[in-house]
């Protein structure tokens, strides 16, 4: 029953600048080993500029110039068989993409066409994916979609401008979500957004998810968020994964001294004792620190830590931890 | 008890559409509320409630309806003599830190412009040595910040920039405008922080502006939740958002996602459709989404009543008529 549906081996995707003829090459996605169940939301947290849409660019394919594989591979399996994605044709993704896997990219309120209607958009979105379908049945699909999805209808008549910002966010869901995917990828879709609209998106995903039983990947940054929604989270840092472990093991015990910060900077009710966020600021990906990319920023720094990057250890069957101090020798199996 | 800024009866109308389908819409209805010396005054939110109105009412963007803005006894004003003053005792914060500042123009351009402005130095040490003084207050150092452009900065350390360019003119007031909601969650406590340090050790007051409950809990002192123009319950922290009484707050306490697995959202909640439908609405403007509403409620707009020092607009509660605590400034300004 839980089966891998996403997989990535040692995945390292580069930007590769010219610049000035000197060559910088920024390791957003340095080494990421992924495995996504079926029917479960993955989420992915961490600061900004730490790779994480990079990560997802490359899970969806959509690898383009300065971006390049470096190396590793992403597997998707489709009818129970590994399908390795670099090596699709461009028509092949094409054909995946929205069926198998659809994205919600960040900011994807202005992503919709301003000048024309949504329902217009709707149409572009089914011929382009369905053959053989009259305006009206297009029509009538977009409708009793959106409606399913408890939105209601006359929105298919409105230009994007005339809805507020959480409503237009839950329209592009929507449409992601129109032909069924088995994996919605969602970048960070909840940011900027306030806390009552925020829900409203979450419960539209969460509707989503039980009505397909589908597989979403949620990157965000807000560790509400992920607590509310996630069924396992992986903690990124510096394009490389530092923890991965059930929602619950995370947050009620996490290792990472990273993952400690992000889970205790949150101001909570009841409790106004001061909060410390993490100290410093994210390294600069062009010119990582020397071992562990965290060390400069961490209060528990060994001599090793400068030195070398830990490998992860499974302190836990399913918590993973790249960290020094979790004395990866002792009782981790080395991945 | 020393008010260091007051908001009296604050009225701002906005006409939308054409002339034939005019639609007016109250985005501040009455607003009243005061902000005493060293405190942090939330003012809270969703989008589209009018809390930015507001601010740049205070601010002086925005010409007011009706109302009058009241700062140290004094009312700002439209001369010239007047706006400095005011703006030399309160300075803004804006939401987005790379959208406030030019990114073709090198940063430390802003805060000699801003000293030369107020006349806040006689020569160029003395205004490095302010420059300095106000980049230590924010936790930044002069080398780090000398000869940049924003670019160069992160979200949360342009944030600092910005905060410490707001220091300059050693302002009593700050208007911070949705501070934080454009900087990473982990970063937003370091941010928050600092309005809590400068209230302890400066006497700085803050308007702060938001719709995160979470962080606006952790460093105010008093809130105001604002709906659709109305503030509809004002009081201390501590019994707006542990105890909330308009049903507008309760929704608002639980939507906040907290850091905790075992505490998932449970309840399906109904969003608004079109804004303008509820600002158009006759009564309560919350009646349409509101989980005990009554028939009152969609005809008649309720009164402003006290129940346990909070001051609370819903026809659920019965309680003293609120004797508004600035109907002293109205005595002075008549």
């Amino acid at each position: 029953m839980n089966q891998t549906i996403l997989r990535t081996e040692q995945l390292k995707a580069f930007y590769v600048l010219d610049v000035l003829g000197s060559r910088k090459v920024v390791k957003a996605v340095n080494g990421v080993d992924l495995e996504i169940m079926k029917n479960e939301v993955y989420g992915i947290a961490g600061e900004s500029g730490c790779g994480k849409t990079t990560l997802l660019n490359a899970l969806y394919g959509a690898i383009e110039p300065p971006l390049r594989l470096i190396g590793g591979k992403v597997y998707y399996r489709v009818n129970d068989e590994e399908i390795e994605v670099s090596s699709l044709n461009a028509e092949e993704k094409r054909r995946l993409r929205w069926e198998y896997v659809s994205y919600v990219p960040q900011g994807s309120m202005s992503v919709l066409n301003p000048v024309i209607k949504l329902k217009e958009s709707y149409r572009d979105f089914l011929d382009s994916h369905v053959s053989g379908k009259t305006k009206d049945e297009a029509f009538e699909i977009a409708k009793r979609h959106i409606s399913a999805l408890g939105l209601p209808h006359k929105i298919l008549d409105a230009y994007p401008h005339q809805l507020s910002g959480g409503m237009r966010q839950r329209v592009t869901i929507a449409l992601a979500a129109l032909l069924k995917p088995r994996i919605i990828i969602g970048d960070e879709p909840t940011t900027a957004l306030d806390v009552v609209v925020q829900r409203g998106v979450v419960q539209l995903l969460k509707d989503i998810q039980d009505k397909l039983k589908n597989t979403i990947i949620l990157v965000t940054h807000d560790m509400g968020i992920q607590a509310n929604v996630a069924d396992r989270i992986g903690i990124m840092y510096a394009g490389k994964m530092v923890e991965e472990a059930t929602t619950e093991e995370i947050f009620s015990n996490p290792l990472h001294p990273y993952t400690k910060y992000l889970i205790n900077s949150l101001p909570r009710f009841g409790d106004k004792t001061t909060r410390e966020s993490v100290p410093g600021s994210p390294p600069s990906l062009i010119n990582l620190p020397s071992g562990c990319p965290f060390h400069p920023r961490c209060p528990y720094v060994l001599d090793m830590c400068t030195k070398q990057m830990p490998r992860h250890a499974s302190p836990d069957t399913n918590h993973k931890v790249a960290c020094w101090l979790v004395g990866e020798g002792e009782d981790g199996k080395a991945s | 008890m020393e008010k260091l800024l007051e908001i009296d009866d604050l009225t701002k109308v906005f006409s939308l559409g054409s002339i034939l389908s005019r639609i007016r819409i109250t985005a501040a209805d009455n607003v009243s509320f005061y902000i005493k010396p060293a405190e942090i005054f939330a003012l809270a939110g969703e989008s589209g409630c009018g809390k930015t109105t507001v601010a740049r009412m205070i601010l002086g963007f925005e010409e007011p309806t009706s109302g009058a803005i009241v700062h140290k006894g004094k009312k700002g004003g439209k001369s010239k003599n007047k706006k400095v003053w005011f703006t030399e005792g309160v300075q803004a914060i804006f939401q987005d830190p790379f959208g406030t500042f030019n990114p073709l123009r090198i940063v430390d351009r802003y805060f000699f412009e801003t000293i030369q402005n107020f006349r806040l130095a006689r020569n160029n040490g003395e205004a490095i040595k302010l420059i300095k003084e106000k980049l230590n207050a924010v936790g930044l150092s002069y080398k780090a910040f000398c000869g940049k452009y924003p670019s160069e900065f992160s979200g949360g350390q342009l944030q600092r920039v910005s905060i410490a360019r707001a220091l300059l003119t050693n302002p009593t007031l700050l208007i911070a405008d949705e501070p934080v909601s454009m900087v990473d969650a982990s970063l937003r406590t370091s941010i928050v922080n600092l309005f809590k340090k400068l209230k302890e050790e400066s006497g700085v007051s803050v308007l702060y502006i938001t719709h995160d409950l979470a962080t606006a809990y952790y460093v105010s002192d008093r809130i105001a939740i604002m709906f659709r123009g109305h503030i509809v319950e004002m009081g201390p922290i501590e019994k707006v958002l542990i105890d909330p009484k308009h049903p507008y707050t309760q929704l608002l306490r639980e939507s906040i996602p907290e850091a905790d697995p075992k505490r998932r959202w449970s309840k399906a909640i109904t969003l608004s459709d079109i804004e303008h439908e509820e600002y158009l609405r006759e009564g309560c403007k919350f009646a349409g989404r509101c989980p005990d509403v009554m028939e009152k409620c969609k005809g008649e707009v309720p009164n402003d009543v006290y129940v346990d020092d909070v001051l609370v607009k819903c026809h659920k509660y019965t309680g003293n008529r609120a004797s508004f605590p600035y109907a002293e400034t109205q005595r002075r300004a008549s």
